[in-house]
């Protein structure tokens, strides 16, 4: 019991990562369609940035998660600057298959851009500093790590904050309203581009505090890293149901779990296959993801 | 209040509106009538920013509307009640009535404002927690014609509010549109139910094929031969 406990804490934590990449994910196909799949490199630019300030920062005397902010703000930019120079433009000429195309360019520029970059460079770095609070610790009975409770503490914090944010203010129900119907959003005032850059602000800011988790845990950086981390993240928000933020948490938490579980008591080399089974035996039964309505969207 | 002179928008080679002048004064409900794609929706679409004008004038209050961005125009006291609602279907009813208010900030004014609204619309009051989706027809136009008022409007421009409603909400409707009027709000009205639509109006624009074949006061139009046969059915 105890095994299989500690087997659901480790899912968690992965979880808890993939739902806030996730999140990115649904927000950003809510609000504009598109499938953002330069939003994995997102994640590698989060990871950079971590690996470059933690040692800055630490020299200042301060934590070396406070590093996360500076990779926020470095998501951030990149994440504006995709919209900004790449999406918005291709929005106002071309069709979805234009965007999604430009979607997996912006993608390759930046994993070629990194590569390219010689104090970056193809090869993966490691993290040698403790993000959070090192070592194990007995919960209940339960031996874990102190990252896996911090990781998942602060992705509850942080999807709480989303989901009172998204309801509560007035920017957040900007957002659901232009996610919805952009000409009656412009009927009432609401800047529908500039909303569509703050959730690219914010999807990016949440791929930041991803990187962050996976750094504490895998305590290494790559140009590549953001394929993988992105594509399971990406099948979270589809099983969940694609442009719902509560679905994107629940699909990122299970396939956290199925990997965990998967892995401790079948066999780590099948997690991977196993998390697709899933999904696609999801989509067979549930065609728009577990919390989707599979009634026709409406135009 | 309103005026709209030569105006011509195209969609890529259709010219949907082929030159169209009209004009709306402060205190004045007036209706513009015609056929399904004489181009009604194209001119409520283009005095609103939602589609780029070719060439033209659009004033409201002096104000040369062509350079307004969209999403600035409902500031200005100019709101749009959409062909169709267009609620918020996955906001309840009250997030709707707010996101009418969006471009307001002072709260208390906003707060008097749905107490207003509510009073045209008890319907609403009740219904405020549902969700906008799960409404009638009918209770959707209110909606959307609530979510209007909510952004404190001097002229509010309505497309086709009685389009699928049986005749009972008709009524109410065009109810509605009167007790707006008699506050004080002035009324651009797009209608395909002539007959109402020039019952309640001051005056009146009849667009056929993008262009105004023809206006003058409602009363006038209603009792015209031309009219009568192509619109009212007689
Ligand atoms: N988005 C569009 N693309 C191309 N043509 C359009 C579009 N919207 C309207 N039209 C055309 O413009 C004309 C006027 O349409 P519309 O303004 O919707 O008419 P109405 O509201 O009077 O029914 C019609 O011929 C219609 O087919
Ligand atoms: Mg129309």
């Amino acid at each position: 019991m105890t095994e299989f406990l500690q087997q659901v804490i480790i899912g968690l934590r992965i979880g808890s990562v993939y739902a806030l990449i996730a999140l990115g994910y649904t927000m950003v196909y809510g609000i504009i369609r598109l499938i953002n799949f330069a939003h994995g490199e997102f994640i590698m630019v989060g990871g950079y940035t971590l690996f470059f300030m933690i040692p800055v920062l630490m020299g200042f005397g301060l934590p070396a998660w406070t590093s996360v902010f500076a990779a926020i703000i470095i998501c951030a930019a990149v994440g504006v600057l995709a919209e900004l120079l790449a999406y918005r433009p291709v929005r106002k000429k071309g069709n979805r298959m234009t965007a999604l195309i430009t979607a997996i360019g912006v993608s390759l520029i930046l994993q070629n851009l990194a590569q390219a970059i010689p104090f970056i460079g193809p090869n993966p770095k490691a993290i040698t500093q403790d993000i959070f609070q090192s070592g194990r610790i007995d919960l209940f009975g339960v031996n874990t790590n102190w990252t896996s409770i911090f990781t998942i503490i602060i992705a509850a914090f942080v999807m709480v904050g989303l989901q009172l944010f998204i309801h509560k203010t007035k920017i957040g129900r900007a957002m659901r309203a232009v996610s919805e119907n952009k000409a009656a959003s412009t009927l009432m005032g609401i800047n529908v581009n500039r909303t569509i850059v703050i959730t690219f602000i914010i999807g990016a800011g949440l791929a930041a505090v991803g990187a962050l988790m996976y750094c504490a845990q895998y305590r290494a950086v790559m140009t590549t890293m953001g394929s993988m981390l992105g594509l399971k993240a990406f099948v979270a928000a589809v099983l969940g149901g694609i442009g719902l933020i509560p679905g994107a948490m629940l699909g990122g938490m299970l396939i956290g779990l199925i990997e965990a579980l998967v892995t401790a008591y079948i066999s780590s080399s099948l997690a991977n296959a196993l998390v697709f089974v899933v999904l696609i035996l999801v989509l067979l039964v549930k065609p728009a993801g577990i919390m989707g309505r599979n009634v026709g969207e409406k135009v | 209040m309103l005026k709209i002179e030569d105006l011509v928008v195209s969609y890529g080679a259709i010219q949907a509106l082929r030159g169209i002048s009209l004009e709306v004064n402060e205190g004045e409900i007036v209706s513009l009538i015609g056929a399904n794609g004489a181009g009604k929706t194209t001119t409520l679409h283009a005095l609103t920013g939602l589609i780029p004008i070719k060439s033209g004038k659009v004033h409201y209050q002096k104000k040369n509307l062509r350079k307004v961005r969209a999403h600035e125009i409902v500031s200005l006291g100019l709101a749009h009640v959409p062909e169709g609602r267009q609620v918020f279907r996955r906001m309840t009813v009250i997030e709707n009535l707010l996101m009418g208010a969006y471009s307001r900030t002072d709260r208390a004014e906003i707060a008097q404002n749905l107490t207003k609204v509510y009073k045209h619309f008890p319907r609403l009051e009740e219904r405020a927690k549902q969700i906008a989706g799960t409404l009638s027809g009918g209770e959707q136009q209110m909606l959307a014609m609530g979510r209007a008022m909510m952004s404190a409007p001097k002229l509010i421009v309505m497309d086709e509010p009685s389009m699928g409603l049986s005749p009972i909400l008709v009524k109410e409707v065009f109810n509605i549109i009167e007790d707006m009027h008699k506050e004080g709000i002035t009324i651009l009205l797009v209608e395909q139910n002539a007959k109402m639509a020039l019952s309640v109006a001051d005056r009146a624009y009849v667009l056929e094929n993008g262009k105004i074949s023809m206006s003058g006061k409602a009363s006038e139009l209603l009792d015209d031969e031309k009219v009568r046969q192509a619109y009212l059915g007689a």
